[in-house]
């Protein structure tokens, strides 16, 4: 039971959130620190598991944010209802790009999905059913509850929460199944994996579909709450970086990791943008890059990692510091 | 074939030895170091920076600013390289990714951040203007380009292949535990391999700015030009990265010929994504 006593305090902390902190800033930030831990965690079972850096995420989100706000453009249905194809169209890109770069160094993977993404990116620039330049809008006044259209955050937030933990849940779950086993396995060797019969290009790439499919609701969720979406917010090069620098930062394939990264880099690009304005944006993203470098340099483990690192060596420490230096290996 | 396309395909052709160029200096730390540098199109988008300030502060155009910005570029990869790239190297490949993305993102906004996001180009008259040969009308400065880039490229081939210093480099990559044995210092040989990449960015990114608009995000674009022409010739090969970047120049042209201006870029990344489907060894590479 003590092993669920921190999570069941930080849950009820997450709970409470919105109703200590109750100004529209603090529960906006609130609900997009939310929203981007479910497109970063979405990330990590590709980027953190798998280790396999997609630096194209975005596309799957891009996909998930227009199929939503087609399906009320186009047919006038609740944005939700686009969901299910959001997922689908997200998957089946996986499988474009996946099936034929898993099986080569990681390198192409990372590569093949940053020129997806801007492929894709381009296209829907030229695409007049999908608004072109400008994008397609959502209901402004909601027609019914279905709609999602709220003009608090607070609705927002709870239903963000609600999609973090099946995230979360999911993420869990096949860590912990067989596929996570493999994936481990991979990561530290994939020719060992493979010489001990471990399915290494269908393992990478079911986990590259699951991860696609999160990220899709992700950006449905996205263009939902702010009730649109254009090329530049669905399907920006930046969204990856997010999503990217979220979970490294937190501690790539660590279950809280991405939530820890959104929980710190959210509220700083919303206060440099408070404070700078237009400027800001351009700083934020020097930050931005600084801070991946350091972590890349320093500390690929992110965040987590070296607090657990630090946590077991002051319990254990002097005799088993060898041994928990092992543990934490890269 | 009508001289319109005549003049399209050879205007390909010079933009496609530029292509050529930068991304020899990628196929170069790939093939070595078995390293992506996520930041490589983003050098490019620094030399053309450099020669922008050379001509506002001198005056003068890629003449001198092609050395300069191949000096300053390369400067800046050896101090990637002993800052950044020797310690992410030995770490996962996660850590190698984000290093160089995360330059890639430092570099850009950076530039951003100083210059602002406006696209700026340098006078169209800097290296001459257009004339006309046997009909076809070519403007001086991709002329210059194309031949520089030509030259460039060839001049580095020459260097990996027949010079003490690119066995050098070559046994490092082959085993650089047994160069170090045989008294080559990989270190330094990966740090002028650095060098060398980042400068041919440098030299690239002058001599593109002269006709080519400059803003801060054009070093994505480049990037995956160099990565679509880094595996479409075979990775670690110059000469594969020279017919594959000619190649790509010239299909860019023409599709924007045909096609439309616009949708260039479409054709050159549905081609990328073919070849990892059905050649990722690249067109030269061995299976």
């Amino acid at each position: 039971m003590r092993r669920l006593l921190w999570p069941s305090v930080a849950l009820a902390l997450v709970i409470a959130y919105p109703l200590l902190f109750s100004t529209p800033f603090q529960q906006r930030l609130g609900a997009l620190v939310l929203l981007y831990a479910i497109a970063a965690s979405a990330w990590n079972i590709v980027g953190g598991y798998a280790g396999q850096v997609s630096v194209g995420h975005v596309v799957f989100f891009g996909c998930g944010a227009y199929a939503s706000m087609a399906a009320y453009s186009h047919f006038a249905l609740p944005p939700l209802v686009g969901i299910p194809a959001g997922v689908l169209v997200s998957v089946l890109i996986a499988a474009i790009i996946g099936v034929p770069t898993l099986r080569l160094s990681g390198h192409y993977f990372s590569m093949a999905t940053i020129a997806v993404a801007e492929l894709v990116r381009l296209i829907v620039t030229n695409t007049d059913y999908l608004g072109a330049a400008v994008g397609l809008s959502g209901p402004t006044v909601p027609r019914t509850v279905l709609d999602l259209s709220f003009t608090s955050a607070l609705p927002y937030y709870y239903l963000f929460l609600l999609v973090l933990l099946i995230t979360l849940g999911i993420t869990w779950w096949m860590a912990n199944s067989r596929m996570g086993f493999y994936l481990r396995a991979i990561r530290d060797s994939e020719r060992a994996a493979r010489s001990l019969g471990a399915p290494a290009s269908r393992t990478k790439l079911y986990a590259f579909m699951l991860s696609a499919g999160l990220t899709s609701v992700a950006g449905a969720l996205y263009a939902m709450m702010f009730g649109f979406v254009d090329p530049e917010s669905g399907l920006g090069i930046l969204i990856s970086v997010k999503m990217l620098i979220m979970a490294a930062l937190g501690g790539a394939g660590l279950l809280f990791g991405p939530l820890v990264g959104a929980a710190i880099l959210v509220p700083l690009e919303e206060i440099s943008n408070n404070l700078l304005g237009g400027k800001g944006a351009g700083l934020t993203f020097v930050v931005y890059g600084a801070i991946i470098v350091l972590i890349a340099r320093f500390q690929p483990g992110g965040i987590l990692t070296l607090i657990k690192r630090l946590w077991s060596r002051r319990r254990r420490a002097p005799e088993t510091t060898v041994a928990a230096e092992a543990t934490h290996a890269p | 074939m009508s001289s319109i396309l005549v003049q399209v395909i050879v205007g390909g052709l010079l933009l496609g030895a530029v292509y050529a160029l930068f991304s020899s200096g990628l196929t170069l730390i790939w093939g070595m170091m078995n390293i992506v540098n996520f930041a490589h199109g983003d050098f490019v988008m620094l030399g053309m920076y450099v020669a922008f300030v050379v001509w506002t502060l001198l005056g003068v155009g890629p003449f001198l600013g092609a050395p300069i910005a191949a000096l300053v570029l390369a400067t800046l990869g050896i101090i990637v390289y002993f800052g950044l790239i020797r310690s992410v190297m030995k770490g996962p490949m996660l850590a190698q990714i984000l290093g160089t993305f995360g330059l890639a993102l430092l570099l850009r906004y950076s530039v951003f951040w100083g210059f602002g996001a406006n696209f700026m180009t340098l006078p169209g008259d800097l290296v001459g203007g257009t004339f006309d040969v046997l009909g076809i009308r070519i403007q001086a400065s991709r002329l210059l380009a194309g031949v520089v880039a030509l030259l460039v490229t060839l001049g580095l081939h020459l260097l990996l292949t027949r010079t003490s210093l690119g066995s050098k480099m070559l046994a490092v990559a082959e085993d650089s535990t047994a160069a170090q044995l045989m008294g080559i210092r990989p270190d330094t040989m990966q740090a002028i391999a650095w060098a060398i990449a980042a400068g041919a960015t440098g030299i690239a990114g002058a001599l593109i700015a002269t006709f080519f608009y400059i803003a801060p995000t054009v070093g994505e674009t480049l990037g995956i030009v160099a990565f679509v022409t880094v595996s479409l010739g075979g990775f670690g090969s110059v000469p594969g990265a020279l017919v594959a970047g000619l190649l790509i120049g010239v299909i860019e042209s023409v599709s924007a010929y045909w096609i439309g201006a616009v949708y260039k870029d479409i054709v050159v990344y549905s081609l990328f994504l073919c070849f990892l489907w059905f050649r990722p060894q690249g067109l030269m590479g061995k299976s």
